[in-house]
């Protein structure tokens, strides 16, 4: 090898090193971008709400036309939301799951379904509400109620709980399957006993981010349940309860004269709830992967 | 074929089968055969051994418990019985409630015969129940195989025509999902009648 060559090949080397400098760098910054704007806006918001957040910003019904006092009945409000969605929700995701990923055949009709489901995920929200509006409020007579609510946000979280726990059981090797059956299990107490409890952190990680979804969503409650103002907390399924999302456009755009604080501490609120239902469903998670067998 | 002989392949999707399978004077391949109880009749052991994901005697107990056993004794009884009848009670017995999946290979693979056993079967399939296990181990689990064959009937899909050779009483020979030709074992591996048979017992071919 000449001495040119020698510089030619050193020079090419060094040229590669660069660019995969530059590789790495172009995709540490477009990380570093994605994560900035979340950062940002969970900054901001606690920033400026911060000022309203004291215990009866929890405890108190709001006053002066919702410009002074608390927030408590949309908070009051939101959790009985997330549980009659729950409720409703879960159970009904969770055996859709399993017949699809347990017993349902592989055909045209299954395949149907599993499309259909997809396809809810990408229906928009404000749809949602106009569907639950049709369906619950008027038709079915529930009037704009929690009941009425709950269920339409139900549907909305529905294919996110199917899809997920769907994925979480198949993941359960079919080896433990077979070996359940060859000792004399019926396929029933094979889920029960193996498929189930090892699938659980993965469904439960869905069910919480599917609630999380429901619980921040403004355009299915808005015609199904939500309420500008009510001066008491709701009584039963079938009153309509103020929420913390549609609480918030309301301060936000309906009230003239809104102290600042009180829009940001309200959106604190709302985003610290379902930020704490997110961690909750990361160490879920993390925690089944650190003690998973398989 | 081993999973034809305890309906196991009703899981699988596409199977062709044809002929009759007797057992006990039952057509085991009639739609109308009870699948549970045929199963716990006749176990199985897989060539890769599969602990489930729990302990050592959660897995033992697994198949009793099913049953709908819950006698504590009765079921401690049987933990001890099937590990020492699997050679494998010494090396486990002081941490039965560790994960199965802590066990090394050989020993899954006992376990998992132990797990057969504990269920007291007739008849104990056995698919190269050695193929992953190295030359000791492959001699413990043979060495049990022997002891066993006294009480139960024991199916063994051979991982080598030499292991077929050493532990066989009869031996059958399938090619193509078809049986050849089925013998005592030393008659069928000194003196084959087909000669297809011979061809693969003297190394031909497979």
């Amino acid at each position: 090898m000449s001495i040119s060559q020698m510089r030619n090949r050193f020079l090419l080397i060094e040229k590669r090193k660069l660019t995969q400098k530059l590789g790495f760098t172009g995709l540490g910054l477009a990380a570093f971008i994605t994560v900035l704007p979340i950062v940002l806006v969970v900054a901001y918001v606690f920033w400026k709400g911060w000022p309203a957040i004291s215990y009866t910003f929890f405890t108190e019904m709001p006053q002066d036309g919702m410009r002074a006092g608390g927030i408590l009945p949309a908070i009051v409000g939101t959790l009985w939301l997330t549980i009659g969605t729950a409720i409703i929700s879960v159970p009904l995701g969770l055996g859709a799951a399993i017949y699809l990923s347990e017993y349902a055949p592989e055909n045209r009709w299954t395949r149907t379904i599993r499309i259909a489901i997809i396809n809810l995920a990408g229906i928009p929200s404000v749809v949602y509400g106009l569907f639950g509006l049709g369906l619950f409020v008027l038709f079915l007579r529930f009037g704009t109620s929690i009941l009425a609510g709950s269920l339409t946000l139900a549907i909305m979280t529905l294919p996110v709980i199917i899809s997920t726990a769907e994925e979480a059981l198949r993941a359960v090797p079919s080896s433990f399957r077979v070996v359940s059956i060859s000792l004399g299990g019926t396929q029933w107490q094979t889920i029960q006993r193996i498929v189930l409890p090892q699938a659980l952190p993965g469904i439960l990680t869905g069910i919480i981010l599917g609630l999380e979804r429901a619980a921040g969503e403004t355009a299915p409650i808005l015609f199904t349940v939500a309420a500008f103002f009510l001066p008491q907390l709701p009584s039963s399924i079938f009153d309509a309860t103020m929420a913390l999302p549609y609480h918030l456009f309301v301060i936000s755009t309906q009230v003239p004269g809104m102290p600042i604080q009180i829009q940001y501490g309200t959106a604190a609120v709302l985003l610290s709830f379902v930020l704490s239902m997110n961690t909750i469903a990361t160490i879920i998670r993390s925690r089944a992967r650190a003690k998973r067998q398989w | 074929m081993l999973r034809t002989l305890n309906r196991l392949n009703d899981l699988a999707d596409v199977v062709q089968l044809s002929g009759q399978i007797w057992i006990d004077g039952e057509n085991v391949l009639d739609p109308g055969t009870d699948t549970i109880a045929l199963r716990r009749k006749v176990g199985i052991v897989f060539a890769r051994p599969v602990v489930l994901p729990m302990t050592i005697r959660q897995n033992l107990t697994y198949g009793l418990e099913l049953a709908g056993n819950k006698n504590r004794t009765f079921l401690n009884e049987t933990v001890e019985r099937s590990l020492k009848a699997a050679a494998l009670w010494d090396e486990v017995n002081d941490r039965l409630d560790d994960p199965a999946v802590s066990l090394s290979g050989g020993q899954q693979q006992r376990l998992c015969l132990a797990r057969v056993l504990a269920l007291e079967p007739e008849i104990i399939l056995l698919d190269e129940p050695t193929s992953g296990l190295d030359p000791i181990s492959t001699g413990k689990v043979e060495a049990t195989l022997e002891e066993l064959t006294s009480r139960y009937t024991i199916v063994l899909v051979p991982h080598s025509v030499q292991q077929a050779a050493r532990v066989s009483d009869y031996a059958a020979f399938f090619l193509g999902g078809e049986l050849i030709e089925y013998a005592p074992g030393k008659q069928l591996f000194t003196n084959p009648q087909d000669k297809r048979t011979e061809d693969y017992v003297e190394g031909r071919f497979g």
